[in-house]
């Protein structure tokens, strides 16, 4: 008891004094130190993320020190703006980072990265995600699939339904479910704060397979209007899908906008089913686990992706990924992103399941933890077009509004072009430099 | 301590560094609970030995600086800094290189959301200063005479001991809506639905009422700090004063109306002034539930919009500018009411 | 605890004893007793429900509370669980951010209490050019929106190496900076509200204590602070529960890492980005209130009436 208390006055006078330990330089020529990372990822993404890290540290002695918010705009942007940036940022959307890149806070990796190894195992389409002016700013490790129909296939198979392989097949089915008595969709829109995006996955997965990816690209640039024919004719497919006074949908305009996305799917596994399908990126599945009693994949649920709407262009699909950034260039920070981009580190998140897919061409399919997350990834790697979630790309205030578009529209298709035109008034600002 | 190590003894997943904790972040903890509070008392006693030696005559004049120096330094360097860049802020143009004079409010005040979000706010001002301190006073003064007052005052605080992220689930638990067709898992839809007979309401994205149930939050919240306070001058109201006044055959409702309620009146208007200008920069609420979707949106949001999803620090510095120039009638009206209490003494 | 120190020990309240019991005889007697209960207990119901429905909602696993509504789980079978608590006790980061948010809350409710008291003195009891504006504009102070004095004052923070990483005297001078922002933030308030009491204290007291030949530092901390010992107890509840309940300063000021991260962080971010497990939030709430709602009934018995009495007549 008296030696513990000699030894804890010994060790606070050192502290008081600041002489307490501060060598964190490695022993053995490791390179030792901290990175300092910012980023959105919680509870189970987060050991996922310490998992993956783990590696990295034990061969380099790096400590990874990971600060989560779910307000990034508000702390990067502050902490950025102050001069105190994190070393490493991880982004689920890329539209602030490409202000801070824009405001030259962002270091270029062109030739921090080994560029030879990136391109022999990354698709092009994903370095030039990460590029903004020619230039590569941004490295993604993970991707996950939007535009998926889930289903329960045993209420399929009791009704006779099939899955559809094009839209006009999706609309027949819709109308058999109609006239069978069913509710074809579950649509959930509320997300708190971020409320309505669920709803923009709808709509920009059918502008990408409807008008294409160069009008999609010329759109989240603020380059097409909103209100451009294209545009609008998504929001009227989807209100097709939707159908008049969101009769197409359980519960209609209520239940759309007031329901917790992560809610949504619950309609699928009622008996009898409230709706027979149910439109989500491929990270719902973790909300899927929570339901009493807790739905099996394969057996209560299976996945099919949003047939194309113009088969001009067949195989597109919008995926989003988590973006690394570099906000401050250390040695730490450059040996970090290196190893994210390998194989071996992007593994080891897709093993442990969530949803993530690898962008590294080199993760086996068979590393997939199960039969539907090897599908996602088997349609990610026969993606013949894929964009990144537009909404994300966007300025985040025009992303705001999007939002808040679907809410409207969803409650009321007749108002589409004053929705429009609002969004055309966003987009004159919006991407004016800052 | 003590309590949690037994906790969290029996929890083979908590991994603490006891070793640090104990022998470096406690003793700075102790170190400066005890300092902080000595240095701050040895400033005020050395400075008052300090003016002691001045000429009388200017004794007075230089004192009250010495007890005032410290909350001005606090403030100037917090708050009236960061305003004075704002001030300039909103009279620049987005890049903060051209002056654009007024142009920034004339935008703002005609954009076409303007009248929705200045339509909200005066509803916050209307019901949520009125109310908290309607319901705060009626608890303060009714609990001072029952016997279970602490448990009573404790219930009604509990609200305001709750994190802004559980007062979004909180009220989650209250305003959910499911469809007709399944049991209601909201408190009030339950209720409209299995007693009432009636159909459960989108409570939260409802314009016909959702204001009122995002108001009502902020209600419920706030009506234990008003308690709290108006409690704490209610009980510096002289129990003989009341006695008296009792002796002399005046009713219950007497003696508040013509001795409480004016006794209590500067501590009114203190919880009132503060809660006037809380709604006026209501924030957490309307962010959480709703961002602002389903006109709901109020000025503060707005700001924190401009703030950091535009990026467009001029236009949040004016909505900031037209917060404060918005609290200067309320000052207006405390400036008399203190000058009132000062002449009654 | 903190009040303690904030405060030199108040004198023993007098407690009107007699007073007290004479009223309520009376009160019976004048109004219906019946009709308070009734009052107090509805308004009371009326204000826990929404609580209530959390505290048994932790109990419970989040796919029952996505389905059936609290008041089910009343009823048998009582499929209560404890899981979401043993999430939460078991967060591996729990015990170091409960020292953290001590490490924040603490000097962040002395501080800016104590500066508060000294300025509410001479606000209310001296006078000195310019007083009243000054009040005024301290008032005013109150409508600064946070979020705009982030930017600029973080600057400054990195300017003097006022930031998580750099130490001074051993402590980690991220939380110098929290400090000091938080006083900032809590002063308008808290000079508002102290001076409100102190401005009513009864003059003559300070008359006497004049001629008695008591100077300020004496009247300040033998009469002022003992006489308004419930205004500054509520001060320190509410200053404390602010404090305690941030997140967004203390991550900008101090940031979010596992080493200086307070509770608040730790708590929210057992969710998933996405919402995922939302469950653990309602049984972190409840690990969350437990420190300010012992602030609060510790500093509950200061809540007294009759400081005051026999020192003033009407």
């Amino acid at each position: 008891m008296m030696g513990r208390l000699i030894r804890v006055l010994a060790l606070v006078s050192a502290g008081v004094l600041g002489l307490s330990a501060c060598g964190t330089a490695g022993t053995s020529g490791k390179l030792g130190g901290t990175v300092h990372v910012l980023g959105t990822w919680s509870g189970a993404e987060k050991e996922s993320f310490d998992a993956v890290m783990k590696p990295f540290t034990d061969q380099t002695g790096v400590k990874i020190s990971f600060e989560a918010t779910r307000d990034l705009d508000a702390i990067l942007q502050t902490k950025v703006a102050a001069g105190n940036p994190p070393d490493v940022t991880a982004a689920p959307g890329i539209g602030t980072l490409i202000k801070l890149v824009q405001q030259g806070k962002v270091v270029t990796l062109d030739d921090k990265l080994d560029t030879s190894q990136l391109n022999a195992n990354y698709g092009a389409d994903w370095i030039n995600l990460g590029k903004v002016d020619g230039k590569l700013v941004t490295l993604y490790a993970w991707a996950s699939l939007k535009g998926l129909v889930w289903y329960d296939p045993k209420a399929f198979s009791a009704k006779g339904y099939q899955v559809p392989k094009t839209w006009d097949e999706l609309m027949t089915l819709q109308n058999k479910i109609k006239s069978d008595g069913g509710k074809p969709w579950c649509v959930a829109l509320e997300s708190q704060a971020a409320s309505g995006w669920p709803g923009s996955d709808w709509h920009k997965e059918i502008v990408l397979s409807q008008a294409g990816p160069t009008v999609y690209d010329s759109w989240w640039q603020g380059k097409t209007k909103w209100s451009s024919a294209e545009i609008k004719q998504a929001w009227q497919t989807w209100g097709q899908i939707l159908g008049a006074g969101d009769s197409n949908v359980y519960g209609g305009k209520q239940y759309m906008i007031a329901t917790t996305f992560g809610d949504g799917g619950q309609g699928l596994f009622s008996s009898p089913p409230k709706c027979y399908m149910f439109n989500q990126g491929s990270f719902i599945t973790s909300f899927f686990d929570g339901y009493t009693p807790k739905p099996t994949a394969g057996t209560d649920y299976a996945v099919f992706p949003l047939p194309d709407v113009n088969t001009a262009n067949a195989g597109a699909h919008v995926v989003s990924g988590d973006a690394f950034v570099m906000t401050k260039d250390t040695p730490q920070a450059r040996a970090m992103l290196k190893y994210l981009a390998t194989a071996e580190a992007q593994d080891i998140w897709v093993k442990r399941g969530g949803g993530k897919i690898a962008i590294n061409k080199q993760v086996s399919l068979s590393d997939y933890p199960d039969a539907i997350s090897k599908s996602l990834a088997q349609v990610v790697v026969d993606t013949k077009i894929a964009r990144y979630d537009a909404g994300d790309l966007m300025p985040s205030d025009m992303r705001n509004a999007y939002w808040s578009a679907v809410l409207k529209f969803a409650q009321d298709q007749s108002k589409l072009d004053t929705i429009l035109s609002d969004l055309d008034k966003t987009q004159a600002t919006a991407y004016a430099s800052p | 301590m003590d309590g949690m190590t037994l906790v969290t003894a029996r929890l083979p997943l908590l991994q603490v560094d006891w070793e640090t904790l104990l022998s470096v972040n406690l003793p700075t903890l102790l170190f400066v609970i005890i300092g902080v509070p000595l240095v701050l008392v040895a400033y005020i006693v050395g400075f008052d030995v300090l003016v002691r030696r001045l000429p009388k005559r200017s004794q007075p004049s230089v004192r009250p600086w010495v007890w005032v120096a410290p909350a001005i330094a606090f403030v100037g360097l917090i708050l009236v800094y960061p305003m004075i860049g704002t001030i300039v802020r909103s009279f620049f143009d987005r890049h903060g290189d051209t002056f654009v004079g007024l142009g920034n409010f004339v935008r703002l005040l005609t954009d076409h959301g303007i009248l929705i979000v200045l339509r909200n706010n005066l509803l916050w001002l209307l019901l949520y200063p009125g109310l908290v301190i309607l319901f705060g006073l009626l608890l303060a003064v009714l609990s001072d005479r029952v016997r279970y007052e602490k448990p009573v005052k404790s219930l009604i605080f509990m609200p305001m001991a709750i994190s802004f992220v559980a007062m979004a689930i909180i009220w989650q638990f209250m305003y959910y809506y499911r469809p007709p067709d399944v049991p209601q898992t909201g408190t009030l839809n339950a209720i409209l639905v299995n007693i009432l007979h009636g159909q459960p309401q989108t409570w939260v994205q409802d314009t016909r009422f959702n204001n009122f149930a995002l108001i009502l939050i902020g209600i419920w919240g706030g009506t234990g700090f008003a308690m709290v306070i108006l409690s704490a001058a209610l009980k510096g109201i002289p129990g003989e004063l009341l006695e008296a006044a009792r002796v002399d055959g005046a009713n219950e409702m007497t003696v508040f109306r013509r001795i409480i309620l004016p006794l209590m009146m500067p501590t009114i208007v203190v919880v009132g002034t503060t809660m006037v200008i809380f709604a006026l920069k209501a924030f957490d609420v309307v962010y959480v539930m709703t961002a602002g979707n389903y006109n709901t949106d109020i000025l503060a949001r707005r700001m924190y919009a401009e703030l950091y999803n535009a990026g467009n620090y001029a236009n949040a510095s004016a909505l900031a500018v037209i917060l404060l120039l918005a609290v200067v009638p309320v000052l207006i009206f405390n400036l008399r009411q203190f000058r009132a209490v000062e002449a009654r003494r | 605890m903190s009040v303690a120190t904030a405060a030199p020990p108040a004198a023993p309240p007098i407690r009107p004893q007699a007073a007290r019991t004479r009223w309520s005889q009376r009160l019976s007697g004048q109004i219906s007793n019946a009709g308070l209960q009734v009052a107090v207990l509805a308004l009371t119901l009326a204000w826990i429900v929404p609580t209530l429905g959390l505290l048994i909602n932790s109990f419970r696993s989040g796919g029952a509370f996505n389905t059936s509504g609290w008041w089910t789980a009343l009823a048998p079978p009582f499929n209560f669980t404890l899981e979401s608590y043993r999430h939460v006790l078991g967060a591996s980061d729990l015990a170091p951010s409960f020292f953290n948010s001590f490490m924040i809350a603490i000097p962040a409710t002395i501080i800016p209490t104590t500066v508060a008291a000294f300025a509410a003195y001479a606000f209310s009891w001296m006078k000195f050019w310019g007083r009243d504006w000054i009040f005024l504009a301290l008032v005013g102070l109150l409508a600064v929106p946070l979020q705009l004095t982030f930017i600029p004052l973080l600057t400054l923070a990195v300017h003097f190496g006022l930031t998580s990483g750099n130490t001074i005297l051993g402590l980690n001078a991220g939380f110098l900076a929290v400090w000091i922002a938080h006083t900032g933030y809590g002063l308008p308030f808290a000079i508002y509200l102290l001076a409100n009491f102190f401005r009513v204290l009864p003059q003559d007291l300070f008359e006497s204590a004049e001629i008695d030949g008591a100077g300020p530092v004496t009247v300040f901390f033998r009469l002022v602070l003992p006489l308004s010992v419930p205004a500054i107890a509520s001060l320190v509840i509410f200053q404390f529960l602010w404090v305690w309940n941030d997140l967004l300063v203390a991550l900008i000021y101090v940031g979010g890492t596992p080493e200086v991260a307070p509770l608040t962080v730790t708590l929210t971010n057992l969710v998933g980005s996405l919402g995922q497990h939302i469950e653990y939030l309602t049984a972190a709430a409840f690990v969350s209130m437990i420190v300010p709602l012992i602030v609060f009934f510790a500093l509950q018995r200061y809540f007294v009436r009759g400081i005051l009495a026999g020192s003033v007549k009407g």
